[in-house]
């Protein structure tokens, strides 16, 4: 019974990332945090995945296969069910019109992957439960 | 120094080079040749003016085909400048995908060693040692790629042409790429001709064989299996080596995505990836089919393909026969 309200109490994350390395790592470390983690390896299984299993947070780089990451920002905001998700663009694109466009389009977070150390990723995920 | 900047800037030979544009599309050679002309032009007319002042219609007449002159050459002043923005805009693409590439791999590696330094891969440590030279491997290639390419460019590439098997050299290749094709459930045939001897780089000849099979593999395994059982064919790729002329020409045929038509034009271009390719995977250098080409074209060949999008794509390639 305490194993039952302890996974329900727990926080899921959905991260959509093509590369399987950072599947990997951000999905282990966010594992032993606690958190119930949920992948998506493309953009199209990533709306998806969003709208079946409503996460509590969204993990979107920006370049994906089939869909980009700004498609699928786009889609998340237009349902009424993913609307009010809250979304951390992790990417390694840094052109300020990108950060613009994924601002605009709703994200909650812009990070660029190789300024961030795996432990910065994890506190930052941490501050937007907190704050939420 | 500044007098050095100002005598590059001056020196309109070694900018056209630089820009990829002949020098008489130039924009200031241009302009030195427009104010020439009027200045030239203004002189004449002035003259001509002062004999002919009886005779106004020569005068118009002759400013009328000088402004035709003169617009004419705007005009193409002005397209000499949008080539130059293209260049421009693709160099910053080129540095904005290179970046990108290397890039992924490079957080990969410091996000897995992250983890490992932290002591929180405890259980999956050997998983990560394995991704750790995955990702060393995938930034080792683009690095390669990225040298083959400047080296490429600027003629520095070492070539040591010799007489060898065509034959035996793909039946090498194939060999190599056995257990990618098993895993891939892809079938291969091989038809070559007995004995075919050609003259080139046969280490540069094996790359340009390594990866137009590894690209027939790679989308060839990523049609759907749906359409493989609707459209009754299996995932195949065919390899065809035959003496056409004095040349060898090798071709390898795939069932795979094939190239969409608007496409097409760029595929032999550096960092070009095809919006087919990129729906199916992100990674890839873009490198692969320009340095390809340009080692053929080096040897004394020739590249190019016919393509159906969700049927197959063609690749073939010439290289000259072996005197001996």
């Amino acid at each position: 019974m305490v194993y039952h309200t302890t996974i329900c109490n727990m926080k899921k994350i959905l991260i959509v990332e093509d590369e399987s390395t950072l599947q990997k790592t951000l999905g282990d470390i966010l594992s032993q945090e606690g958190y119930k983690v949920v992948s998506a390896l493309d953009g199209e299984v990533g709306v998806r995945l969003a709208k079946e299993q409503k996460p509590d947070l969204v993990l979107l780089d920006l370049v994906l296969p089939k869909m980009t990451g700004f498609e699928v920002l786009e889609q998340m905001r237009s349902a009424e069910d993913t609307k009010g998700i809250p979304v951390i663009v992790l990417t390694n694109l840094e052109k300020m019109e990108d950060i613009q466009r994924a601002t605009e389009l709703g994200a909650t977070t812009y990070l660029v992957k190789s300024n961030y150390e795996l432990q910065e990723v994890v506190e930052k995920v941490k501050t937007v439960f907190g704050n939420s | 120094m500044d007098f050095r900047r100002i005598q590059a800037e001056l020196n309109i030979v070694e900018q056209a080079k630089k820009y990829g544009i002949p020098v008489w599309q130039h924009p200031q050679f241009l302009f030195l040749v427009m104010g020439l002309l009027i200045a030239f032009s203004s002189l004449f007319m002035y003259a001509l003016g002062v004999r002919l002042v009886s005779d106004p219609q020569v005068v118009a007449l002759g400013i009328l085909i000088l402004t035709m002159v003169l617009l004419a050459i705007a005009s193409v002043i002005e397209r000499s400048f949008e080539r130059l923005a293209e260049a421009a805009r693709l160099k910053s693409e080129f540095v904005s995908i290179v970046s990108h590439q290397l890039r992924a791999p490079l957080s990969n590696l410091k996000w897995i060693a992250d983890l490992l330094v932290a002591g929180k891969a405890a259980k999956n440590q050997k998983e990560y040692y394995g991704l750790l030279k995955e990702n060393s491997t995938r930034m080792q290639n683009m690095v390669n790629d990225l040298l083959t390419v400047s080296r490429l460019q600027e003629g520095g590439m070492l070539t040591q042409e010799k007489s060898f098997s065509l034959e035996e050299l793909v039946d090498g290749v194939v060999k190599n790429f056995a257990p990618v094709l098993k895993a891939s459930n892809i079938t291969l045939k091989v038809q070559q001709e007995k004995g075919l001897k050609v003259f080139a780089d046969p280490v540069q000849i094996r790359h340009v064989v390594s990866n137009l099979l590894d690209n027939a593999i790679k989308y060839t395994g990523k049609t759907k299996e749906a359409m493989v059982k609707k459209s009754g064919k299996k995932r195949a790729i065919t390899i065809i080596s035959v003496v056409e002329g004095k040349k060898a020409k090798f071709t390898i045929k795939d069932t795979g995505v094939g190239i969409p038509q608007q496409d097409k034009k760029y595929i032999f271009q550096k960092f070009f990836r095809s919006a087919n390719v990129i729906r199916h995977e992100t990674q890839g250098s873009g490198l692969g089919l320009y340095i390809a080409k340009s080692i053929v074209e080096r040897a004394g060949g020739n590249m190019g393909f016919v393509s159906k999008e969700d049927k197959g794509s063609m690749f073939w390639f010439t290289i000259p026969l072996s005197a001996t």
